[in-house]
């Protein structure tokens, strides 16, 4: 007879078959080995970059918290914030003129994403640092019409203003296409219920549209962010004086390079590792809807719901 | 319906002609819906039911005719004796009072259940959170979710989410609900439970415009069924004329799959 014994299938009859709730990990012999290796290696390094005179530990540890160092800190930390926050506010009108039906709106917002994403930053930063050769005084006037106001542009144009200006456009560019992008990513059908709803662009946008974006606008833009810490460093070629600049400015007193370079490259790899673990947070909040086990079967109290709903 | 005969007409479409580039996809409909109506609008594939469907709350212009919906041209306005385009948010106004749900449910995945119920009447219609929580809980209860209501959309099988969709078009207390295939991307088990919420709304009496292919939803709660096919209206009656007579060729061999 071909019938299927059903007491025989059962897991828990048959020696050869056993309930998966007894199973234990496999010993992976070969990671451990693999593992002892590399931890080998690396306190190996460790312990000769340590012993290594030419680092110049004791003068990295003497000028970590030293004021010009923790100032120009302040001053590349100041810097990101500022020209992120102006370059992602100015990056989403970016993109939405990208991506709007109107011919001036577009074209103007290509044009700009164009320019600043095609030339060096270097370049854009001496640019603006040095505005007052081509444009000695900055005006508003109607065109071809009466001057309104007018300043001098060496009065205007600051080191801290040509390193915002120019640090900020620039982002401005790179982060109109990663929300573009962003924006793109979300399902059209998203759209069409929110106008079906009567709901205003703008409110569609926002409540919609750019909460949904941010799952694919966060990974790319803390990339950016990152990169923007960095970037920050090239404004010590217009006398900006950032972390980079201020450690310049310690060795070419002392001439020790080197140690001093650990101090920048120190505090910098520190202020991405706060970063990285900000990103993940945020990741983790944009992701919540995407937990399926949460309240899948544990019926979340109505009181936490609503909560949730005032936010 | 006797009583709903000496009524204006809730929806008024005239002619309606709709053409995608060179595609002619309405060629000229003609309907008016009665307040309280239940309309199934039945068709096969490619008749233009979802686009005439769209075109009652604008989510596509139309090129020729007019639709009204309660008194109102919908995407148009009359300056003096100039009918001129309505502007975006002139038009946003007008869809207020008309739900829709749709075939891929379609609802927002970033917020519960509870927020995607009252995103509309808090943000849009101005209720206070109290006032509107309370509501969408009823509503909740009325489709039979209420333990949900803190559950994210992707936590839900079809059916449910569907059922919250519903609830949710049914927040901003529509005057006219269209119904895009409701049914059409759920598992057979889980067809019956959206089906049997909206035959309960149809007997409270909400207007209503249903593309569907369930025969037996059409058979039982339309008061009126239209037959669709390219483009235009082939055949319109009560269930028991257009389903258990049809006279037209074509609506004869669309049905005839059904039986
Ligand atoms: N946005 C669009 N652009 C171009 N053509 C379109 C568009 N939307 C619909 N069409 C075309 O219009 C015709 C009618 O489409 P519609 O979706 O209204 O049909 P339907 O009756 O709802 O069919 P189904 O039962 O398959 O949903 C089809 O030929 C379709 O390809
Ligand atoms: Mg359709």
């Amino acid at each position: 007879m071909s019938r299927l014994d059903l007491s025989s299938a059962s897991p828990l009859g048959d020696a050869r078959f056993r309930d998966v709730a007894t199973a234990h990990a496999p010993f992976r012999l070969g990671r451990l080995i693999l593992w002892a290796v590399i931890l080998l290696v690396a306190a190996n390094f460790a312990w000769i970059v340590a012993h290594n005179e030419n680092f110049g530990w004791p003068v990295v540890i003497a000028h970590f918290f030293d004021p010009t160092v923790i100032s120009g800190l302040y001053v590349s930390l100041g810097l990101t914030v500022v020209a992120m926050a102006i370059g992602t506010v100015l990056g989403l009108v970016l993109a939405i003129a990208r991506m709007s039906k109107d011919g001036l709106a577009n074209s103007f917002a290509s044009l700009f994403i164009w320019f600043f994403r095609g030339t060096p930053l270097l370049v854009q930063l001496i640019f603006w640092y040095n505005l007052s050769t081509l444009f000695p005084r900055l005006s508003i006037s109607i065109p071809f019409g009466p001057t309104l106001a007018s300043w001098d542009t060496n009065s205007v144009i600051t080191p801290m203003t040509a390193a915002i200006v120019g640090l900020a456009l620039n982002e401005a560019a790179y982060m109109a296409e990663i929300i573009r992008g962003g924006l793109l990513s979300v399902d059209r059908g998203q759209t069409e219920t929110a106008e079906a709803f009567g709901m205003t662009r703008a409110r569609a946008l926002w409540r919609i549209i750019i909460p949904q974006a941010m799952r694919s606008i966060v990974p790319p833009t803390g990339n950016q962010l990152i990169s923007m810490i960095k970037a920050t460093s090239l404004v010590s070629v217009i006398a900006m004086a950032d972390l980079l600049y201020s450690v310049q400015s310690i060795y070419n007193r002392t001439f020790e390079i080197i140690p001093m370079l650990l101090v920048a490259v120190i505090w910098y790899l520190l202020i991405t590792s706060v970063l990285n673990v900000g990103q993940s947070y945020i990741e983790a909040y944009y992701g919540r809807s995407e937990r399926r086990n949460r309240t899948a079967d544990k019926p979340a109290p109505v009181g936490a719901a609503v909560q949730e709903a005032s936010h | 319906m006797s009583a709903a005969q000496t009524l204006a007409p809730l929806v008024r479409a005239r002619d309606v002609h709709k053409s995608f580039d060179q595609l002619e996809v309405l060629k000229g409909i003609d309907l008016d819906v009665l307040p309280g109506e239940v309309v199934v609008i039945l068709g096969p594939s490619g008749s233009g039911k979802s686009t005439f469907l769209r075109c009652i709350n604008h989510l596509e212009a139309i090129n020729k005719g007019f639709i009204a919906v309660d008194g109102e041209q919908i995407g148009y306005r009359l300056r003096g004796d100039r009918l001129e385009k309505l502007s975006a948010n002139g038009i946003a106004r007008q869809r207020r009072k008309i739900g829709m749900v749709f075939q891929q449910f379609n609802l927002y995945p970033h917020m519960t259940v509870l927020q995607n119920i009252i995103e509309a009447p808090v943000g849009i219609h101005g209720e206070s959170r109290q006032v509107a929580t309370r509501n969408a809980m009823n509503l909740l209860e009325r489709v039979g979710l209420s333990e949900k209501a803190g559950s994210y959309p992707r936590q839900l099988s079809g059916g449910q989410q569907q059922r919250v969709a519903i609830a949710r078009a049914l927040a901003i207390k529509p005057k006219l609900m269209l119904f895009d295939e409701p049914t059409s991307a759920l598992d057979p088990e889980l067809v019956g439970e959206v089906l049997a919420t909206m035959r309960d709304l149809a007997k409270q009496g909400l207007t209503m415009i249903v593309v569907t292919h369930e025969i037996g939803f059409a058979r039982e709660a339309a008061d009126r069924v239209v037959f669709m096919d390219g483009g235009k209206i082939v055949e319109m009656g009560s269930p028991d004329d257009v389903i258990g007579n049809p006279q037209h060729p074509r609506t004869k061999a669309f049905l005839s799959r059904f039986l």
